[in-house]
């Protein structure tokens, strides 16, 4: 009789802790579905409605083009093949071919990820990293690119930058995974080089490659409808919590920090920005508003899980005012037509962000760094580990490498094969029209 | 019979449509133009570019009149449009030879 007790004492506390372990992960799943639909929504209509508005009228759909298309041509990739490239174990720069097709990717977790949720919605959760990275890039080469060449060196540099640069930071065994065994640890929370700094990077090489627009900076090229960025730009600081709290993969107190910084980086940024244009030019402005809050969500991006909340204020702050520094003094001085400021934002946004990130990380946020006794590692400067710095230096240096290297490269492939840049005729008559043969605004309707 | 084509500060519409329904013209016509006269333009700043913009925004109004008002309207006009700044607009007029009421074939004064 005491036997049979014990028994059934045993089997109740294994069917308390299944339930306990099915409600953590019910959580967890319940949050990173929901990010995952959070990051989607900062590609469109986040992303198109904020670069679809700063464009002239005739190339306002062309433009919103670049970011939809993506959200369809890189889903098909990363089904295919991306995943597998991005975050299948094999060496430190690729995935093998393991999850080719998603294969074994289904329900039950993968723990090097997420011990907690579904493998495949970690999967879900990336795809929506790696569909809003090459559309940031559009900024760069938008109202003069032909469509075609937008697809296929999309398509190209997703596969040559992106992949490769997604397994290297947060893939098993990845050169720079601090987490799960890189040999360059380097701290990116939710993607300040994965994803800032490569496409960054990548725009200004197609800014210098493509070329002026038309008649730039000689004819006036106004945004068209600025309220129309004004509301994509608050949709990706909306979406951009999903980015970065998502990426603590668990509906967990770390989470919680990272929203936080988050929030405040955007806050600090948007001021730093206004603050800025109200010194140079007497007036602060609705663009500069927007302008900051997306380069202070870029620069807290790597530090969003490591940080804490007044140092996020600081990076934020920063980052408002050396990317304004950027898409107007810089960016006049050497003249280049970075069209929507891609590299001023995000490529300048990031690389602050990487480096101040190895400065403010702090195990006080993220313990998740032990050494083999188990003991909680110092993360940044402000931990007492100045080396850091120079591993994030390391990081970006490894970021710039790679994106201005491969986009050359693919840029030249595509420009040989299929033609870069859209005619004179087509560019003057708006890529709406000689792209897709429609337009945005029609008053007869 | 006139044609008086106001251009006026896009502002003072309403306070001029009223005027007019004031003294019984209820036919016109409005477009927003863009233009300029001695006013000078402003200067824009877009992430640092600046732009000079000397193309207003302004309003245009069209309405053709009898002949006997038309000392009556270009005053209701300019009294209702006066800011007396520069940029305030200018009126025309100019003759017309002839009008057509398309719905019942009325024509000359009868179709205004």
């Amino acid at each position: 009789m005491f036997a049979q007790t014990a028994a059934s004492v045993e089997s109740r506390l294994a069917a308390v802790e299944a339930a306990a372990k099915s409600a953590q992960s019910a959580g967890d799943n319940a949050w990173m579905l929901t990010s995952a639909a959070l990051v989607l929504m900062m590609t469109g209509p986040g992303l198109a409605l904020f670069y679809g508005g700063l464009v002239r009228r005739k190339n306002v759909l062309s433009t919103m083009m670049h970011s939809f298309a993506l959200m369809a041509i890189v889903t098909v990739l990363w089904a295919i093949y991306g995943y597998s490239l991005a975050f299948a174990p094999g060496n430190s720069v690729f995935g093998n071919f393991s999850y080719l097709f998603l294969r074994g990717v289904g329900t039950t977790p993968n723990a090097d990820y997420g011990a907690t949720i579904p493998h495949a919605t970690y999967m879900i959760y990336q795809l929506m990293f790696a569909i809003i990275t090459p559309a940031l890039i559009s900024g760069a080469f938008a109202e003069r690119i032909k469509f075609s060449a937008m697809v296929a060196f999309t398509i190209l540099w997703s596969t040559i930058v992106y992949f490769p640069m997604a397994h290297m930071v947060w893939g098993k065994g990845g050169l720079l995974n601090a987490f799960l065994g890189g040999s360059i640890p380097t701290l990116d929370f939710a993607g300040g080089t994965v994803v800032h700094i490569t496409s960054g990077v990548s725009a200004l090489v197609c800014a210098l490659y493509l070329g002026k627009r038309i008649g730039f900076p000689r004819e006036p090229m106004k945004p068209h409808n600025l309220t129309l960025s004004v509301i994509g730009a608050c949709l990706l600081w909306v979406g951009w919590f999903g980015f970065n709290a998502g990426s603590a993969v668990a509906a967990s107190g770390l989470a919680t920090s990272a929203f936080v910084a988050t929030h405040f980086g955007a806050a600090a940024a948007a001021l730093g920005w206004m603050l800025a244009e109200w010194v140079r030019h007497g007036k602060p402005s609705m663009l500069g508003g927007i302008s900051g809050c997306v380069a202070g969500l870029v620069a807290i991006t790597p530090a969003s899980g490591f940080v804490q909340p007044f140092p996020a204020l600081l990076i934020g702050f920063l980052a408002g005012i050396f990317c304004f520094f950027m898409v107007t003094t810089v960016k006049a001085r050497f003249g280049y037509d970075d069209t929507l400021d891609a590299f001023g934002v995000h490529g300048a946004g990031g690389t602050l962000g990487a480096i101040l990130t190895g400065v403010f990380a702090t195990n006080l946020i993220n313990d998740g760094l032990k050494d083999s006794a188990g003991k909680t590692l110092p993360l940044g400067w402000i931990d007492g580990n100045p080396h850091q710095v120079l591993n994030q230096f390391t990081a970006v240096v490894i970021s710039w490498v790679l994106a201005i290297v491969a986009t050359l490269v693919i840029l030249k492939v595509v420009d040989v094969t299929i033609g870069v840049r859209a005619t004179a005729e087509e560019e003057r008559e708006g890529l709406d029209l000689s792209m897709h043969g429609e337009e945005g605004y029609t008053l007869e309707a | 019979m006139k044609k008086i084509e106001a251009i006026i500060q896009p502002f003072k519409l309403d306070e001029v449509k009223e005027s007019l329904k004031a003294i019984g013209i209820d036919g016109l016509t409005v477009s927003e133009v863009r233009g300029h006269g001695r006013q000078k333009g402003h200067k824009e700043v877009y992430r640092g570019m600046e732009y000079e913009v000397d193309l207003l925004p302004k309003v245009k109004i069209e309405t053709v009149i009898p002949d006997a008002r038309l000392e009556e309207v270009t005053r209701a006009i300019a009294s209702a449009a006066r800011t007396g700044k520069l940029g305030d607009g200018k009126i025309f007029v100019y003759h017309v030879e002839d009008a057509l009421r398309i719905r019942n074939d009325d024509s000359g004064e009868a179709a205004l």
